[in-house]
């Protein structure tokens, strides 16, 4: 056990590289104002947004331009010198923990502040027009600048409390905006089915936080990274458990398989929150997790397994996720799977230890997805259904919208030179160079993720073929959606073409130095250099898929028919391809049987006993106390009653009486007579006069 | 002349003034009697000045005020009377018992 901690210890110091880079200034000194500015910003607009210009989003947007701008400068600083910093305030003790406040800066913050602030502000623009009018509108921004503070508080915290702070802040943000059109049922189930998945994770999150935080007798990651290093022997013991369940906690977030099933769900919320979650914000932060305890999936006793597991769960999300979205005709929900894909992509290359290839495909897909659900959204304005069976032909109809979403498209399935190519082959780059040192699970992962490559280029090109090409099958004419939402769309357009060329291996590695600032040391299995011999498989398997989605999907595969109904009226039914393969398309289609297996296996075995139980409850405990307490209040006003008519009234009655007669006999000494009164007066003086004289 | 003859007077005025307020029933001559009252009031002040030999005749000041008061008095009187009278027909005190209650 002793040896086994000081081998760990060694390790941690073995490959402890050294950084070189400043505090950042002022600038970082100030950084803890990009979550509290959101923070205190979502309740400023809920009690005052009513009254501010266009109800609340004036000041939503001005805090996403805040964190945008401030995030971009603590960018340009850490690409000029270099940032490692951080700082806490003590809040109070529990026991032996203390409960700190603080903000980390390095590159890995920097990166989701920069993220959520840039991707966040244009989602806000765009949801000026598009939640124009809505019933709700004050309310939505409110929670949607607090779901933009959550991921905040999440990426800046320096311990395991701020950070799941921050976490559940995300989780219960995104329960209201996922349930934002409540009046409709099912939104409601997708909300909770969002929620309760996420607090299966999130209870794993507990637990290995606190199995850290007890060994470690610390909350804090840098003290814990220490305890590490100085050889804590519990926590070399129980590492795997705890890697285990915060993996748990992190495929929560991340919709990894099998907690995915609450992703594609959550498009039943506004389009602008759907871009949001599934670019920068939430989704991210299960691989944000791994990517910040890093160091702590690199030694060697355990995290052997730790990441073997990780690669096989994110290569088989990657794979089989992706299948899911071939069969889906919710736009949104092909969207909605190729991103939990995608996070299969990030989460396996964390689990192959290439730390800047995931984050690097985390930062391209933040402006890709952003971008795609973004065109989403505004298709969906403009058909006014989310079905791609009501759509195509808008190409004509919608040309930004197209060429935006050809752009992303591109991006998504890695067409040189847009930004997915880069990443995507960064990241199976670096497996193939893992696998080729002798790992099984990477080889695992090449194979799932060349083949995943070939599978988002076909339901891609499924896709587009359904919604720009061809006839349009929807209702009314659909029109271009207003600037104010197609100009976001074109600077996300301009992310999702260039931010590649951020780290192209061997020219550029502006996106290597960004990251390369970090607070805690770690070693990289990153490979930095074009694979040749990959391309020459990729690529061509890209342009495969791709050009067999266009022969199953293109328009020459439409039939018209020309009909003639009873009144002798012609007129011309279109009827687009359908495929059917025998066993993969029912499975594909009911999600491998996951929701039902949840359903039948989990949710009504406990939630019918729970729910009997609480009809009891309520029926004979609950019910019990209404009834007693209105018949126990009927009782007591009686008597109230009682009291009021005899001893109240009584009372005054009485009083009045003794007033009315002393003044009935007063009365009659003052008949009116004017000369009675002088006379009294007068009497009345000697009678004072009187007294003067005798005393 | 001493200071008790004047006070005899005033009282002597006073009383008779007091006698007729009390007494007479016509209105007119209530208030006829309430002057007779204020000037025995007068002398007295008067008389006391000049017994006091008060170098600011407070005295002597204080009866042109009782004078100028009076003067208002009987004229607001006089015309409550005039007024009662046109109403009523009648000046007796006797039969002026609205002030009941």
């Amino acid at each position: 056990m002793v040896a086994t901690a000081l081998a760990f210890a060694g390790f941690v110091q073995e490959h402890a590289e050294e950084v070189h880079a400043g505090d950042g200034g002022t600038l970082a000194e100030y950084a803890w104002l990009i979550p509290l500015v959101p923070m205190v910003m979502a309740f400023v607009i809920l009690f005052f947004g009513k009254f501010s210009p266009w109800k609340g989003w004036a000041m939503a947007a001005g805090t996403l331009g805040f964190v945008a701008v401030y995030g971009t400068a603590l960018t340009v600083e850490n690409l000029r010198e270099g940032i490692v910093t951080q700082s806490a305030i003590n809040v109070g003790d529990i026991g032996v923990f203390s409960l700190e406040w603080g903000v980390i800066v390095d590159g890995l913050s920097i990166l989701m502040f920069f993220l959520v602030g840039v991707v966040g502000f244009l989602v806000f623009v765009y949801a000026k027009g598009y939640m124009k009018g809505d019933a709700r509108h004050t309310w939505f921004f409110a929670s949607f600048t607090l779901f933009v503070g959550g991921m905040l508080v999440l990426v800046s915290a320096p311990n395991f409390i701020q950070l799941i702070l921050g976490w559940e802040l995300v989780g219960v943000a995104s329960y209201l905006l996922i349930g934002h059109y409540w009046e409709d049922l099912d939104n409601v189930d997708a909300a909770n089915k969002a929620f309760m998945t996420n607090k299966v994770a999130d209870a794993a999150l507990f637990l290995g936080a606190v199995i850290m935080a007890v060994s470690a007798g610390s909350f804090n990651f840098a003290e814990i990274f220490t305890a590490m290093a100085d050889g804590q022997t519990t926590l070399a013991t129980l590492g795997f458990w705890a890697g285990l369940l915060l993996f748990i906690g992190a495929m929560g977030k991340s919709a990894q398989f099998p907690l995915h099933v609450w992703l594609p769900d959550a498009m039943a919320g506004p389009t602008p929150v759907s871009a949001l979650m599934h670019a920068a914000t939430m989704v991210t932060a299960g691989v944000y997790l791994i990517a910040r305890l890093f160091p702590f999936y690199q030694v060697p006793e355990f995290a052997g397994d730790l990441n073997t597991i990780i690669v096989i769960i994110g290569a088989i999300t990657l794979f089989f996720m992706g299948l899911l979205a071939i069969v889906q005709d919710d736009i949104k929900r092909v969207l909605a799977y190729s991103t939990v894909s995608q996070l299969g992509y990030m989460m396996a290359a964390m689990g192959v230890g290439a730390y800047t290839a995931g984050l690097f495909h985390l930062f391209t897909h933040a402006f890709f997805k952003g971008l795609l659900f973004l065109g989403a959204g505004s298709i969906i304005h403009a058909v006014h259904s989310n079905n791609m069976s009501d759509m195509g032909g808008l190409r004509k109809y919608m040309p930004v919208t197209f060429w935006t979403f050809m752009i992303g498209t591109a991006a998504l399935v890695g067409i040189f030179p847009f930004a997915g190519f880069w990443s995507k082959d960064e990241i199976i780059a670096s497996a193939y160079f893992n696998a080729s040192d002798g790992e099984a699970a990477a080889w695992f992962m090449v194979v799932l993720s060349i083949s995943g490559a070939v599978i988002t280029a076909f339901y891609m090109a499924r896709a587009v073929n359904l919604t720009f090409f061809g006839t349009y099958l929807g209702e009314g004419q659909p029109h271009e959606s207003p600037a104010i939402m197609t100009w976001p769309m074109i600077a996300l357009a301009v992310g999702a073409a260039t931010t590649g060329l951020l780290n192209i291996p061997g020219l550029t590695q502006v996106f290597t130095d960004w990251v390369t600032t970090r607070a805690f040391p770690i070693t990289e299995h990153h490979f930095e250099a074009v694979n040749f011999g990959l391309l020459a498989i990729i690529t061509p398997a890209v342009l495969i898929g791709l050009g067999i989605g266009w022969l199953l999907y293109g328009s020459q595969r439409e039939l018209h028919h020309t009909v003639t109904d009873d009144e002798g009226h012609r007129s011309v039914e279109v009827e687009r391809p359908s495929y059917s393969v025998p066993v993969l398309t029912p499975v594909l289609e009911h999600g491998y049987y996951i929701d039902d297996l949840y359903m039948n296996g989990v949710v009504r075995p406990i939630m019918g006993p729970i729910a009997d139980a609480v009809v009891w409850t309520d029926d004979t405990v609950i019910d019990a106390v209404p009834h007693l307490t209105a018949a126990l209040t009927s009782e007591v006003g009686g008597v109230v009653v009682w009291t009021d008519d005899k001893a109240v009234d009584g009372f005054y009655h009485a009083a009045v009486g003794s007033v009315a007669a002393v003044g009935r006999f007063l009365r009659q000494f003052f008949p009116g007579q004017v000369q009675q009164y002088v006379a009294l007066s007068f009497a009345g003086v000697v009678a004072i006069a009187a007294l003067f004289i005798i005393f | 002349m001493t200071i008790i003859q004047f006070i005899i007077l005033g009282a002597a005025m006073f009383a008779v003034g007091l006698f007729g307020v009390l007494t007479r029933r016509n209105a007119v001559l209530v208030l006829a009697s309430v002057e007779v009252m204020l000037a025995a009031v007068n002398i007295n002040l008067v008389a006391f000045d000049t017994y006091l030999a008060d170098p600011a005749h407070t005295g002597q000041v204080f009866a042109l005020f009782v004078i100028a008061l009076a003067a208002a008095e009987v004229g607001i009187g006089i015309a409550i009377v005039l007024m009662i009278f046109r109403n009523r027909h009648s000046a007796d005190v006797d039969e002026l018992d609205l002030m009941k209650y």
